[in-house]
């Protein structure tokens, strides 16, 4: 039981609107959890906050990475952050769409590599090896997400759940030890979904890599998760297996509202 | 084709035209005899001709929608043909050796004014192609640009006249100023981006002018800079003519390392990063590439070759002031990138031959010379957004999808 990414107290205020309220959260590795809760609840606020693009008003962030000092990681930037080895894909989806499907997860190697100008200019020996071994990486994470057909169209030509898949892809192209997912199924059919699911577990099964996943569809959820997180209000109010958030009763009271008696 | 609602709309179309075109075309003040002309033939040419075009413009339109929409549907996008003709090797070999021969006699088939007129289009092209590394590549629209060109055009003024510095020692340092200058400016405005970060390097530009225009001890004032000697070779002794040919000749050279780099930059990891932040900003951040660094190497770099345009630029006029850097100057710059094709290498080129050498041939319209020029301009963006060349991106070829690769 290795803790990777601890979470505690964390706030976040928006003005007057507190979108966070205290949060905890901690994810052991190889853990697959969910992040659940109505719209507005301040599920994807909470990414933003570990992820860099949000300074939380308060509380701290904490990873432990195998081999290495624990780090709190508030305040980095988002690259810093990446580069610490978390990788998240957005809600509305957010490519490269003037760039190749196999560019966009080249962009991924970025924080991983190091040729600079004079190596792009002079094309050394170092630059192209590490330039042919950033094409054959992102080239077997396409083949391994299943997007190879699609190598060189423009990311933003892909179909919708090719889309959402490639987002992954070019996440996991940074080598992250967790992977966060937000929504990756909203708008895929369910025969996508169902191919989402079998992806994201192979992805923790093959690749070791944990996953926090904010996702609305409760069947995909139930499935998956090892365990659950539900937010309202920006309160956590809930966490636990599958089958405990299932009969919890103010998870169901935040779902379906006040009038239902638990 | 012709509805009678089109035919509506065009005879709205031409009384409006009328109406706007009436101070100019139909009223003129005779102020010898001090009578008013009232000149109608000219409004009923307007008239009939702004009705007939409008048939023609909705024409086009019409045909670049349906062009769009079946682009949509089917999933074949359909390369242009002058794009085919530069992947087919069949073509573009013979095509290059072409080139290479027409650049090479050029000077000396055509007369000096032509030599002139082409090392200074020269010139723009490798501002255009710096001006692409901000723009077209990191998508940072800068309106200043025309300050790192002066950057580097004082640079070589300056040091000329207090060190003796001849050409080939200058334009190095000139380049290596203006990308601390680009550096310097790109500090400030890391946090902007779009219309904000435009506004601010218009600002920029027009502070570099000013203080060039009125810091007279330092920059000699509006009366500028006299007597830059041209390039040097060794210490030889030119005549204007031979002086106008070497500078031909070293613009070729230099344009062609322009594009070396410009070429192997645009497909490396720094050139990827470039294209990652004008393609989304946050995403880029959050796929681990460092903005200020990223944001501030395009500046430099694309500043770096202003300030090499500027020394030359200075070498070819041998006379340099303030009025020679004005917005004008910067928005020219951009309309070359913006018209010949964001991104795309062979557009900039183009785009600057044509920006450069449609006035000059066009001297022949006279004062409609301006106006042609702003037609063009207008039409361009409207039948051909993506500029004269669109960018293609590299395609990389793997066994096993072959099959697939167009
Ligand atoms: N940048 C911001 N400025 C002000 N308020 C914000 C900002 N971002 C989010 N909020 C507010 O914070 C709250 C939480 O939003 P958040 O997007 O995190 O919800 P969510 O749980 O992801 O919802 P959904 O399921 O709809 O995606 C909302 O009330 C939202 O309006
Ligand atoms: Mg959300």
């Amino acid at each position: 039981m290795e803790t990777i990414l601890e979470v505690k107290n964390l706030c976040m205020d928006f003005g007057g609107l507190r979108a966070l309220d205290r949060l905890d959260l901690d994810i052991i590795k190889g853990e697959i959890v969910a992040l659940i809760g109505p719209n507005g609840a301040g599920k994807t606020t909470f990414f933003n906050c570990i992820t860099g693009i949000y300074n939380p008003t308060d509380g701290d962030i904490h990873i432990f990475r195998t081999g290495k000092k624990p780090e709190r990681i508030n305040g980095l930037k988002p690259n810093q952050v990446t580069e610490k080895g978390m990788a998240r894909t957005f809600q509305n989806i957010r490519l490269f769409p003037g760039m190749t499907v196999l560019e966009n997860v080249m962009i991924g190697r970025h924080c991983r590599t190091a040729s600079g100008i004079a190596g792009a200019v002079f094309r050394g020996k170092r630059n192209v090896a590490e330039e042919k071994q950033v094409v054959e990486y992102s080239y077997t994470i396409l083949k391994k997400i299943g997007l190879e057909r699609y190598v060189n169209d423009l990311a933003g030509n892909l179909p919708y759940g090719a889309q959402r898949r490639l987002e992954i892809a070019r996440a996991m192209a940074t080598e992250p030890f967790l992977l966060l997912l937000d929504e990756p199924a909203a708008g895929m059919n369910p025969h996508e979904t169902k191919e989402l699911d079998r992806l994201i577990e192979t992805i923790r099964d093959r690749e070791g890599i944990s996953i926090l996943l904010i996702e609305h569809d409760m069947k995909l959820v139930m499935r998956l998760s090892d365990r659950i997180f539900v937010m309202d209000y920006g309160r956590r109010i809930a966490r636990g297996t599958p089958d405990e958030i299932k009969n919890n009763p103010a998870v169901i009271k935040a779902y379906l509202g006040e009038e239902t008696d638990a | 084709m012709v509805t009678t609602e089109g035919i509506k709309r065009s005879f709205l179309i031409s009384l409006w035209f009328m109406f706007l075109t009436f101070p100019i075309m139909v009223i003129r003040v005779n102020t010898i005899e001090n009578v008013i002309e009232w000149r109608w033939k000219n409004m009923m040419i307007v008239g009939i001709g702004s009705f007939f075009l409008s048939f023609v413009w909705r024409w086009l339109i019409g045909r670049k929608e349906a062009g769009r929409k079946k682009s949509e549907s089917g999933d074949s996008i359909e390369v242009p043909p002058g794009q085919r003709i530069m992947e087919d090797r069949r073509f573009y070999v013979p095509g290059l050796i072409m080139l290479s021969i027409f650049v090479a006699v050029f000077p000396f088939v055509f007369s000096a004014y032509q030599v002139n007129i082409m090392t200074t289009a020269l010139i723009y092209v490798m501002l255009g192609l710096g001006l692409n590394i901000v723009v077209g590549l990191a998508g940072l629209l800068d309106l200043g640009y025309v300050a790192f060109y002066a950057v580097g055009a004082y640079s070589y003024g300056l040091l000329n006249y207090h060190c003796g510095l001849g050409f080939w020692a200058v334009l190095p340092i000139g380049a290596g100023l203006a990308a601390i200058a680009g550096i310097l400016l790109g500090f400030p405005v890391l946090r902007l981006r779009g219309d904000y970060l435009a506004i601010v390097t218009l600002g920029f530009g027009e502070i570099i002018r000013l203080i060039l225009e009125n810091y007279n001890e330092f920059s000699f004032g509006p009366s500028g800079i006299a007597n830059i000697p041209r390039p040097g070779f060794f210490g030889l002794e030119m005549s204007l003519s031979t002086a106008t040919v070497y500078l031909y000749f070293i613009l070729i050279a230099l344009t062609l390392f322009t594009v070396f780099v410009v070429n192997r930059l645009q497909n490396s990891r720094i050139g990827r990063a470039w294209i990652a932040l004008r393609e989304d900003e946050i995403a880029c951040q959050a796929m681990g590439i460092d903005k200020t660094k990223t944001k501030l190497t395009a500046f430099a770099l694309g500043a770096t070759w202003a300030g090499m345009g500027g020394v030359l630029f200075a070498a070819k006029t041998t006379f340099i002031n303030p009025a020679s850097f004005t917005f004008l100057e910067s928005a020219m710059i951009l309309s070359i990138v913006v018209l010949g094709g964001m991104g795309s290498i062979m557009g900039v080129i183009v785009g600057a031959l044509v920006l450069i050498l449609l006035p000059e041939y066009l001297r022949g319209l006279g004062e409609y010379r301006m106006l042609m020029f702003g037609i063009t301009l207008v039409l361009m963006m409207v039948f051909r957004p993506q500029g004269l060349i669109a960018r293609v991106r590299r395609t990389y070829k793997f066994e096993e999808t072959v099959r697939q690769d167009r």
